[in-house]
């Protein structure tokens, strides 16, 4: 069963529900999975502390230009979409930040001169923290596109009973590419018109998607009701309210995992596993395989 | 005329909320909320819109099911699993083959190569970009459509349009509300701007997302100013960062404490400056000082 853990905006806490969940499932003898699909900006290595047993470059095909054949006609620069290729009078340019990879260029050169050759763009991390299987995805500096790399990050993911995917903020493709496959999706907010607003957003994405999903809402106070009210309206189960907390913010300041450093935030964790665990059971996925 | 681009590594560090506040304070301002994904200045400077125009970043293709003949080509040469095939479970074949619009990347390949001629291949509106006011000054703000992509080109045209109407009016200050990480709307957030200023967080997280996103603004050469939101929460991690930040020679320029009244602003719909009794206000103030000084600091 595989649940990706979102949110519309940044730094909601999808980081903590995620890195806290794997934990406290790992303990209860599920066999889990972390997988860390924010690729910009990888953090749940800092709340797991996994060894890491293999860290393998990921790669993207880029086209090859054979010189020696090519006539510089101007079909595949003509073709490309993204302007990856320049084709000038003696040589045809080609800038590998801006290609997607989709073999066009290859496919039609009248000359069939080119073929395609791997280009780096990231890393992959694979490890073990305590009972959790982890893997995380760190883009390069400089690189554009993530959503290849997360593809690769997904399938470096082992079989488990659960796999829990921590997806990168926002609304657009590399969210969509996270998500992508999931049976459920956890969609992490707080409780102020920011978090409101976007939440809002990422609803309506994983809609589009298909995907059943429920509410956290993180740094729960006394404001809660817009977003409760907002969630009854859509019919969007609110899964767990994780209390505001100073304490709570300053062990995450630390990299702890909550649940084990705050009795407080134990109960909740359990509840919302609880609640994941039927809710998936509801949407009819493979719910047999999930078991202590 | 300077732009002034705001970053962080990582979303919620309270970049919106810095923004709100210098842009309060600063004289002759044109904003760019380049956080297309989640653009949330607009809740707290609420704009009056002036025009609307749409967005095209890139094409789309679309399965013209009553010309297809259902030979495959396109599902077989789509390298983005966007092309969804019949559907065999109902023992319809006729129900032909379509295309996933969120998978497509929108390469022309399934559409050229297609023998029917059965691929319409046009341009897809990915969202929609407008020219607002508000209290503070003009704004130019973008909605990307659900799942759409090509964030970088929209914030690129987001920028452009500020420019313009920056020089237009002979406003002296653009400030951009970036996006968080360090993919290509970051990337197009900042190349070409005077400053970037850096909020940040004391967090374990808060640290290791300052180290990548510093790296992509010396990468692009672009001169930095460090904010550390919150500084309070993790005094220790604080002076770490700082270390980190005089290792790699960027000033820190503001320190802002944990102040619940940011919530309270942020609720009131106001930014944190207009609160006066806000502890935090009277840090925002001086790290606007500190900002405008290195913006309009002579080369």
């Amino acid at each position: 069963m595989k649940i990706a853990i979102a949110s519309g905006k940044g730094g909601t806490g999808k980081t903590t529900v995620a890195t806290n969940l794997a934990q406290l499932a790992a303990s209860q003898g599920y066999q889990v999975a972390y997988i860390d699909c924010d690729v910009e900006a990888p953090n749940g290595h800092l709340f797991l502390r996994p060894d890491i047993t293999s860290d393998d470059t990921v790669h993207v095909t880029v086209p090859d230009i054979d010189p020696t054949r090519c006539n510089h006609c101007g079909v595949c620069a003509h073709f490309c979409q993204f302007n990856a290729l320049l084709c000038l009078p003696g040589e045809v340019l080609l800038f590998p930040e801006l290609c997607h990879s989709c073999g066009g260029c290859q496919l039609i050169c009248p000359q069939q001169c080119i073929s395609e050759r791997e280009r780096e763009i990231g890393q992959c991390q694979i490890g073990k923290a305590g009972q959790v299987d982890f893997v995380s995805g760190r883009l390069n500096i400089g690189e554009a596109k993530s959503p290849p790399l997360i593809h690769q990050v997904k399938k470096q993911a082992p079989e488990t009973d659960l796999m829990l995917i921590d997806a990168p903020p926002g609304t657009s493709c590399p969210v969509v590419e996270s998500l992508r496959d999931c049976d459920f999706v956890v969609l992490v907010t707080e409780p102020t018109p920011f978090g409101l607003h976007d939440l809002t957003l990422a609803a309506e994405m994983v809609q589009l998607l298909g995907i059943p999903c429920g509410v956290v809402i993180n740094r729960s106070a006394e404001n809660d009701e817009a977003t409760l009210a907002y969630c009854n309206s859509r019919r969007i189960p609110v899964l767990a309210c994780l209390p505001d907390n100073r304490k709570a913010a300053e062990a995450y300041s630390r990299g702890e995992l909550i649940a084990q450093s705050l009795p407080s935030f134990n109960q909740p964790f359990t509840t919302l596993l609880e609640r994941l665990l039927q809710q998936t059971k509801h949407t009819g996925s493979p719910q047999q395989r999930c078991h202590p | 005329m300077k732009q002034l681009t705001v970053i962080s590594g990582k979303g919620g560090t309270g970049k919106t909320s810095v923004v709100a506040s210098l842009a309060f304070l600063a004289d002759q301002v044109v904003l760019a909320d380049c956080d297309v994904d989640a653009a949330d200045l607009h809740l707290v400077l609420p704009p009056t819109p002036l025009s609307s125009h749409p967005f095209s970043g890139g094409k789309q293709a679309f399965i013209e099911t009553a010309k297809c003949q259902l030979c495959g080509t396109c599902q077989k040469l789509c390298r983005f699993e966007a092309v969804r095939g019949p559907d065999t479970q109902s023992g319809s074949p006729e129900s032909g083959y379509s295309i996933d619009s969120t998978a497509c990347e929108g390469c022309g390949v399934c559409a050229h190569f297609c023998p029917a001629e059965a691929i319409r291949f046009t341009d897809a509106q990915n969202g929609e970009w407008y020219i607002s006011d508000t209290r503070v000054g003009p704004m130019i703000h973008a909605r990307l459509g659900i799942a759409e992509e090509n964030s970088g080109k929209l914030v690129s045209l987001v920028r452009e349009e500020a420019r313009k109407l920056a020089k237009k009016q002979q406003r002296s200050t653009i400030i951009i509300d970036g996006s968080p990480g360090i993919g290509c709307p970051v990337m197009a957030s900042i190349t070409g701007t005077d400053l970037a200023l850096l909020v940040t967080e004391p967090t374990m997280s808060g640290l290791h997302d300052l180290q990548r996103v510093a790296d992509l603004t010396a990468h692009f050469h672009i001169p930095t100013i460090i904010a550390i939101n919150k500084w309070d929460i993790n005094p220790e991690v604080t002076a770490q960062i700082k270390e980190t930040a005089k290792q790699r020679k960027i000033p820190v320029g503001g320190l802002i404490r944990y102040d619940r009244s940011v919530t309270a602003a942020q609720i009131s719909r106001k930014t944190i400056v207009e609160l006066d009794h806000a502890p935090a206000a009277a840090d925002l103030r001086q790290l606007w000082d500190t900002v405008a000084k290195a913006l309009f600091a002579e080369a």
